[in-house]
């Protein structure tokens, strides 16, 4: 079935799972923006419990999405996954450690013998969750605004900016991602908490806190917007394949796909809704909407990058070398065999769902907890 | 290509993969074979309803559960490493590379942690079926997740099923099957999973012994021992047997290997089997006598017995490969380098005369690169081509011959260390075998180690390649400043050293408080 697709059809195919995975991702960090909350939503060892173990049953989830967006991205992109991770490697890098740390910290926090003690876990948690989030974003960005690099022609990269992907950071334009998916992740979490943890105290903070963030990440998030639907974008031109500077690019994107702009605007409005519903009323289900609107938004915002003739990993050093879905992907032969394996998706999430719907029938209390034998 | 490659950048690369590539094979076997062992005890308790089986089940799920966490931890350095650090290489092979690894993903690692979740949290939420399928699925995706990153390994050490494309200068994959079911990936799946089932099974019998020891659980861990000591019996057994496989798939696929795990300098026929032995220093071997050995145990003919099946057949030593063997269609390293050179100028002169227009030029260029005699005679050594120093092409012989024979002599010794602690079950004499019971903690550390050689085997046998005759390590590295990678190493040691450190002590700990009781809170 997939042998009959055209290439191009195939390199998109695999464009739209890799930003599927990319925005399954960003919404997952919920868990991200939690662990920098614990100490701000519960007051006591108690409370803080009950919000470790609340995300402690999800985050492998988040951490699995990532692994395999990696895979996937490595198997469909692979000059991306080389240019990228090889040049800029100080930002992956210290996503990575940022990663690495959290991993055990659940595991790890209030088993004895421990020997960082409860704290310095708590710390990693936290530590993941503010890089985690601000560096995943603003390497996002640079799909946007470009990275220095140039491709020989063998296609290995040479990186131009000496501080190998740091730089990316230096530029307000990534920031600004980088702090509207921070605090996009932890309005995500609080209305989590919201639905998933059965206690007052923490409720009621909560939604003091869905006010605290909900600004800056509006901030954050309307600059990023806006400069992106006013900026020049890298096109290709679909017969030379030459890439040039277009004025409004991503707009005209925007406007030449419709789907798109429709999914964009449904995506934040649903963010908005699930937050706003959850400010002005006591209500549980807040999650159910910001968290599809994060997906479908973030899901627009990579298919604006890749599709259309746009190159999706420019380069603002050679232009040419800039990476398309086209010259980044793998052969015919690899997305044909992969997208028989993508038909095992549905078949995954299907059964994550039943897993969790056979499990979270009830809120997380304090009573609960003390009966679980499993507890972080 | 190379003009200006930083040596200790490639070292430095090495040692970080190899750091965190070890480390993670420091968790990662227990998962392999313990997960198998808790989904059958598991099965007990549903069978029989006995609830001391389900407390024996959690003891041994708490302890998995520390291990895990870790494990994951280290993961995913490795997966993102071969694009920070191996950038070159991940264009050259991502076509077929990646496959493995993304299948990985999305089969193996997302179905082990769905159903650890409920293995973990699920006991008082879903029935008694459905939680011990949970474990079951928890083994199974576990071992899935070994089998994808196996195969991407085996394609490395022998890669087979692709074609070079020279217009996008990188292999691509021709035949999935090919890549999955290449008899080197077969055999390394299952030497591996075995690997993992005779360390669990270890582990299970030191701690359950120091329990016996202590007059604590003396139920729980007599059946754990019973349990671990059959299994791994059949382990070790089995991975005698599969040990056996994958030296012959060496003999084929990587015979400089071979030759380095035996110290073999000189080939012969009817080779003998080192038992043991202490290499001679260089000096000593490359005077007039030649001695390879200062001292060996030798079991004539073995060798060739074992690596072909016949006791007289040839096998060919480390001068062999460097300097020729005409009679035995050995081609000598300055050969084979000159031939790879030829592929190499091909792909250069290609991209020139394509990048120049002369389009008739180019065209006959990339013909070559699918035709059979040139990729017989030159292609196949185009890595040879990157280097010009014959000893680049040549792995450390002492480090792999002793990593090789630890391993072996450890292998043998596993087999009978299970079946003295199966015959004393079987009497029903654990108690009164002190000496036995005192020594098996100290057992532990041992399939660890013989672990850890196998991979040393592996990996340092086929250097300097990253793909075998065509990518060296050189070819393959990111180009970076070499200080960067050596703060990375460094901050990699320290993290996993200090979380490994925890892990045992939470371990330790965990094990000092023994089974629960059912019914009681933490
Ligand atoms: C408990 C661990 C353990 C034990 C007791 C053994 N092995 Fe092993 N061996 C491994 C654990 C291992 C491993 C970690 O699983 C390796 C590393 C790479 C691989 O494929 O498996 C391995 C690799 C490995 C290789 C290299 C494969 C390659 O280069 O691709 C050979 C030839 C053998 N083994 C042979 C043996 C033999 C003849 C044994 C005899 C008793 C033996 N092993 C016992
Ligand atoms: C977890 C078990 C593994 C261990 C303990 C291990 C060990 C090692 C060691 C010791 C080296 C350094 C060799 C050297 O540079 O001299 C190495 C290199 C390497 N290994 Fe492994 N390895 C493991 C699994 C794998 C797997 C599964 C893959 C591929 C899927 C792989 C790919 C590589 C690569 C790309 C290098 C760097 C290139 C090289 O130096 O050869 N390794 N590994
Ligand atoms: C160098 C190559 C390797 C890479 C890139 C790699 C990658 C990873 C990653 C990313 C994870 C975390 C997955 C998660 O989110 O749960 C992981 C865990 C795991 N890997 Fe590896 N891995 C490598 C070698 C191996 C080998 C050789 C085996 C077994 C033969 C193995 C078996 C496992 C298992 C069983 C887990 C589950 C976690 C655990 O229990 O330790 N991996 N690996």
């Amino acid at each position: 079935m997939f042998e009959n697709l055209s290439l191009l059809t195939l390199q998109h195919y695999w464009w739209i799972i890799v930003s599927l995975l990319g925005s399954a991702l960003v919404f997952l960090m919920f868990v991200q923006g939690g662990q920098t909350l614990i100490y701000t939503l519960g007051k006591n060892d108690k409370e803080r419990t009950m919000l470790v173990n609340s995300l402690g049953r999800k985050w492998e989830f988040t951490f699995t999405t990532l692994v395999t967006f990696g895979g996937a991205f490595f198997a469909s992109f692979p000059l991306f996954y080389a240019t990228s991770f090889g040049g800029a490697y100080w930002v992956w890098m210290i996503i990575l450690l940022a990663f690495v740390i959290q991993a055990v910290s659940y595991e790890f926090r209030s088993k004895a013998g421990n020997f960082l003690g409860a704290k310095v876990y708590e710390g990693f948690l936290f530590i993941n969750g503010l890089f985690g989030t601000v560096l995943i974003g603003t390497a996002v960005a640079t799909f946007f605004t470009g990275s220095q690099f140039s491709l020989n022609d063998l296609n290995q990269v040479n990186w131009e900016g000496p501080a190998r992907g740091l730089e990316a950071a230096l530029n307000i334009r990534n920031i600004a991602l980088g702090f509207s998916v921070f605090f996009l992740a932890r309005i995500l979490a609080i209305l989590y908490f919201m639905n998933n943890i059965d206690n007052d105290a923490i409720f009621i903070r909560s939604r003091k806190h869905l006010w605290i963030n909900t600004i800056p990440f509006l901030i954050a998030f309307l600059f990023f917007l806006t400069m992106l639907l006013v900026k020049d974008g890298f096109a290709v031109d679909p017969d030379s394949k030459m890439v040039s500077m277009e004025k409004y690019k991503y707009l005209h994107n925007l406007l030449e796909m419709p789907v798109i702009l429709v999914m964009l605007l449904i995506g934040v409005a649903g963010v908005l809704f699930g937050i706003i519903r959850a400010l002005i009323k006591k209500t549980t289900i807040g999650i159910w909407f910001t968290g599809p609107g994060t997906i479908l938004t973030v899901l627009a915002l990579f298919l604006i990058a890749g599709f259309n003739n746009t190159a999706f990993y420019p380069s603002t050093f050679d232009l040419q070398s800039s990476l398309t879905i086209e010259n980044a992907s793998s052969s015919k032969f690899t997305l044909t065999v992969m997208s028989y394996v993508s038909l095992l998706v549905p078949v995954v999430v299907a059964y994550i769902w039943y897993a969790w719907r056979s499990m979270n029938r009830k809120q997380i209390t304090q009573e609960e907890l003390s009966k679980e034998d499993h507890v972080y | 290509m190379l003009q200006s490659i930083d040596w200790s950048l490639v070292d430095w690369s090495r040692a970080q993969f190899a750091l965190t590539a070890m480390y993670h094979w420091l968790f990662v076997p227990l998962t392999l074979g313990i997960t198998w062992i808790l989904a059958i005890m598991e099965t007990i308790y549903v069978k029989t309803g006995d609830p001391e089986w389900k407390r024996l089940t959690k003891f041994w799920m708490k302890l998995f559960g520390i291990n895990f966490a870790i494990g994951v931890a280290t993961g995913i350095i490795l997966e993102f490493e071969f694009g920070t650090n191996w950038s070159n290489y991940s264009w050259f092979v991502g076509d077929i590379f990646g496959a493995p690894l993304a299948v990985e993903g999305i089969m193996a690692f997302f179905m082990e942690s769905t159903f650890i979740a409920i293995m973990f949290f699920g006991w008082n939420k879903v029935s008694k079926k459905f939680h011990l399928a949970s474990t079951w699925l928890t083994a199974i995706g576990a071992n899935l997740s070994a089998l994808w990153i196996l195969v991407a390994n085996a394609w490395m050490q022998s890669p087979v099923g692709t074609q070079f494309n020279p217009d996008t200068a990188r292999n691509e994959m021709t035949n999935f099957f090919d890549v999955l079911f290449s008899p080197v990936a077969v055999n390394k799946f299952l030497h591996t999973i075995g690997s993992g089932f005779v360390l669990a099974a270890i582990f299970i019998i030191g701690i359950s012994a120091w329990f016996l020891l202590k007059k604590r659980e003396s139920r729980l861990a007599f059946r754990s021992i019973t349990i671990a000591a059959i299994l791994g019996l059949l382990a070790s057994v089995h991975l005698v047997l599969t040990g056996d496989g994958s030296a012959k798939r060496v003999a084929e696929v990587q015979p400089m290997k071979l030759a380095a795990m035996e110290g073999l300098y000189d080939g012969k026929e009817g080779a003998g089997l080192v038992g043991f032995g202490i290499l001679a220093a260089k000096e000593k071997r490359e005077a007039e006598t030649g001695e390879e050995f200062i001292f060996k145990f030798e079991m004539p003919k073995v060798l060739s017995w074992m690596a072909y099946g016949d006791a007289n057949h040839f096998v060919a030593g480390v001068n062999d490969f460097k300097n020729g063997n005409p009679e035995r269609g050995i081609l000598s390293i300055p050969e084979k380098m000159q031939r790879g050179g030829i592929a190499r100028q091909a792909l250069d002169d290609y991209k020139r005369a394509k990048a120049s227009g002369d389009t008739a030029r180019a065209d006959s260029l990339k013909g070559l690169f699918s035709d059979p005699e040139f990729l017989e005679n030159n292609f196949k050594y185009f890595g040879y081509g990157f280097h010009d120093d014959v000893n680049y092409f040549i792995p450390h012989v002492p480090i792999t011959f002793y990593s090789f024979h630890i391993m072996v002599i450890l292998g043998f010794g596993f087999v009978l260390y299970f079946l003295i602690f199966l015959f004393f079950a079987s009497r029903g004499e654990l108690q009164k075998r002190k000496f036995w019971l005192r020594l098996a903690p100290w057992v532990i550390p041992l399939p660890y180690i013989a672990s850890q050689a196998g991979w040393v085997v592996a990996e340092l046998g086929r250097q300097p390649w990253t793909i075998q005759d065509l990518l060296p390590t050189v070819a393959a590295v990111t180009r970076i400043d070499s200080g960067s990678v050596i703060v990375t190493f460094i901050l990699f040691a320290l993290t996993f050293t200090v979380l490994a450190i925890a892990e045992v002590k939470i371990m330790l700990s965990a094990i000092k408080t023994g089974p629960k009781n059912e019914g009681g809170t933490r």
